[in-house]
């Protein structure tokens, strides 16, 4: 089977299509978040935010309402009570955040195992289901997408000085407690049009791991995003195409090849790689003796 | 209404006015605050301050750790909002008047590791200006530009934060605050850890600030620098203890020995080590005395 023929066969299926779309998408968006994720310290906050998404799910099931509007308004109140409870203090914060994030997902599981016809279903939103996404949640993703991005894109400026440097930022008059709040809000969003294709699990994987790998290798904010964004893109598509050939899980598949690439630049990054690491470690042992 | 107290009065139920020579009874007030009382959680850091600072002023405020400076900075910066008391700056609640003040926090507050040059943390300081969904203008660029040349780091525009020496931090931070073309420099510790050729730049950008009509309200730990350099000084440890001419405020062992609780005993060595070399090398801060730790004089 020759080149063309192994790229162009998966899409001669409409799953595929609109699978591999759907990663692209979802992938742009967290890769662009998640850059703030990774230089705010926010990764746990985005894992409980995901799990808190479960009983909205559920609950969006029971009253026949849209699962992504159930979905964000749990992710994004979780988000935003979270970011409360951080600007009030008292507890401490990951303390605070762990209570939050356990007890709503077992709301979620609960209220799950009251309805017995959907009980498969649990899995595909514990691990998402890519390959099963339809044109209408196509739709949903690419718009609530295009929102995330476009704030992002138009407050970057802000965003950038409240993430560096908040009081700096607050003193010269910049909203920095709703910017704040406005990011966790996204963060919310975000995780809720990432659900579908990866799952409540990894969707932290998706916000955190690009981020990290670029950072690993750059030191520009905006060429930061710009690697996110390649390493996300690239492993969905590779991913995609190994869940097809290879038969095996389409989320899991595209979180393994973003956390190859990580581990890559773990290794080769030429500041922060361990190969680096290792080189220059010998110099200083010749100096010495 | 204001008390106009002088330099040795101990701050009682009235204002504690920084009167200095530069300072006429007309002068506009940049800084007022009365009877502030201000902290974290369950802690006050300060209780009952009152201080009104004339424009113009260049002024340390001095005290041991813990003794609320930064808490005064931050409240000032409306950074923090007072349990009571009112804060009023350059005319206006505290907050209200944000792009004509600028913000310099500790050194150790800032994540050195995030990714972004000199030049970007430079223009932070006109994004207030420039306004949301706008990008920078020639202008900006411009005077983000002339910030660095004034500290001396136009060379290094391109370079990320964290490959900076502390001092060289420290100057980027302050053409950060310069670029804000404020009125009003709140610095935290903007000396602090920093070679004596640094201190003596960054004090002159200071310096000529002062003389330009900006207030400028420093930290600092370091008594030697703050009698040569500032103009005015604020004690203060939870409360202001006294306000006024700098040099006469650390020349005072009593008001010291207030302000650093019961460390008396050091005082005569301090003020022998630093202050009597004051009156024959007046552009000379002694190194090596830059840093007062009285628990390790005993």
């Amino acid at each position: 089977m020759n080149l063309g023929a192994f790229l162009l066969e998966p899409m001669t299926y409409g799953f595929m299509q609109r699978g591999l779309l759907a990663a692209l998408l979802v992938g742009v968006v967290c890769a662009v978040m998640g850059t703030f994720v990774v230089l705010k310290g926010l990764a746990f906050i985005g894992d409980a935010v995901s799990h808190a998404a479960l009983p909205g799910l559920v609950i969006a099931l029971f009253l026949g309402i849209p699962l992504y509007l159930g979905g964000a308004i749990a992710a994004v109140g979780t988000a935003i009570a979270i970011g409360a409870v951080a600007r009030r203090g008292g507890l401490r914060f990951d303390t605070a955040v762990g209570v939050v994030f356990a007890g709503t997902f077992a709301l979620g599981v609960l209220l799950f195992s009251t309805i017995r016809h959907y009980t498969a279903d649990l899995f595909s939103y514990l691990l998402g289901n890519v390959l099963g996404i339809t044109t209408t949640d196509l739709l949903t993703i690419g718009l609530l997408g295009a929102i995330v991005i476009a704030l992002i894109v138009i407050l970057r400026k802000e965003l950038l000085y409240a993430t560096f440097d908040p009081a700096g930022a607050a003193a010269s008059g910049l909203p920095v407690a709703a910017l704040e709040y406005l990011l966790l809000a996204l963060l919310g969003v975000t995780i809720v049009v990432s659900i579908q294709a990866v799952g409540i699990v990894m969707v932290v994987a998706m916000l955190v791991t690009p981020a990290a790998t670029a950072q690993l290798l750059i030191d520009r904010f905006g060429r930061m995003i710009a690697v996110s964004i390649a390493v996300a893109a690239s492993s969905a598509v590779v991913g995609l195409y190994l869940s097809f050939y290879l038969n095996v899980a389409s989320g899991a598949a595209i979180v393994l090849v973003e956390t190859v690439l990580f581990l890559a630049a773990l290794l080769l990054s030429p500041r922060h790689g361990l190969l680096a690491g290792w080189r220059r470690a010998p110099e200083v042992g010749t100096e010495a003796s | 209404m204001l008390d106009s107290i002088g330099p040795h009065t101990t701050a009682g139920p009235g204002t504690a006015f920084v009167a200095t020579s530069a300072s006429t009874a007309g002068a506009d007030v940049a800084v007022r605050l009365t009877d502030v009382t201000a902290g974290y959680g369950d802690r006050l850091a300060l209780e009952g301050v009152s201080l009104a600072i004339p424009a113009g002023t260049l002024l340390a405020v001095i005290g041991p750790n813990g003794a609320g400076k930064s808490t005064l900075l931050k409240t000032m910066a409306g950074l923090l909002r007072p349990r009571s008391g009112t804060v009023e700056i350059l005319g206006s609640p505290a907050g209200v008047q944000a792009r004509r003040v600028a913000y310099v926090p500790q050194a150790e507050a800032v994540d050195w590791e995030f990714p972004v040059t000199v030049g970007e943390v430079v223009m932070m300081g006109r994004y207030a200006r420039i306004g949301i969904g706008r990008g920078a203008g020639r202008h900006d660029r411009e005077v983000v530009r002339r910030s660095l040349e004034t500290v001396g780091m136009a060379r290094v525009v391109n370079r990320q934060i964290g490959a900076l020496s502390g001092g060289q931090r420290r100057r980027v931070f302050l053409a950060r605050a310069l670029a804000a073309e404020p009125d009003l420099y709140l610095l935290d510790e903007p000396v602090t850890g920093v070679d004596a050729t640094t201190q003596e730049d960054l004090m002159d950008v200071l310096d000529a600030e002062a003389r330009a009509g900006k207030t400028v309200v420093a930290t600092t730990h370091d008594l030697a620098c703050a009698a040569h350099r500032f103009q005015a000084a604020a004690l203060v440890n939870r409360r202001v203890i006294a306000a006024g001419p700098a040099k006469d405020l650390i020349l005072d062992q009593r008001l010291l020995a207030e302000t650093y609780g019961g460390h008396v005993l050091v005082l005569p060595d301090l003020a022998g080590g630093i202050l009597l070399d004051d009156a024959h090398h007046h552009d000379e801060p002694p190194d090596g005395e830059s840093h007062y730790h009285p628990e390790q004089r005993r």
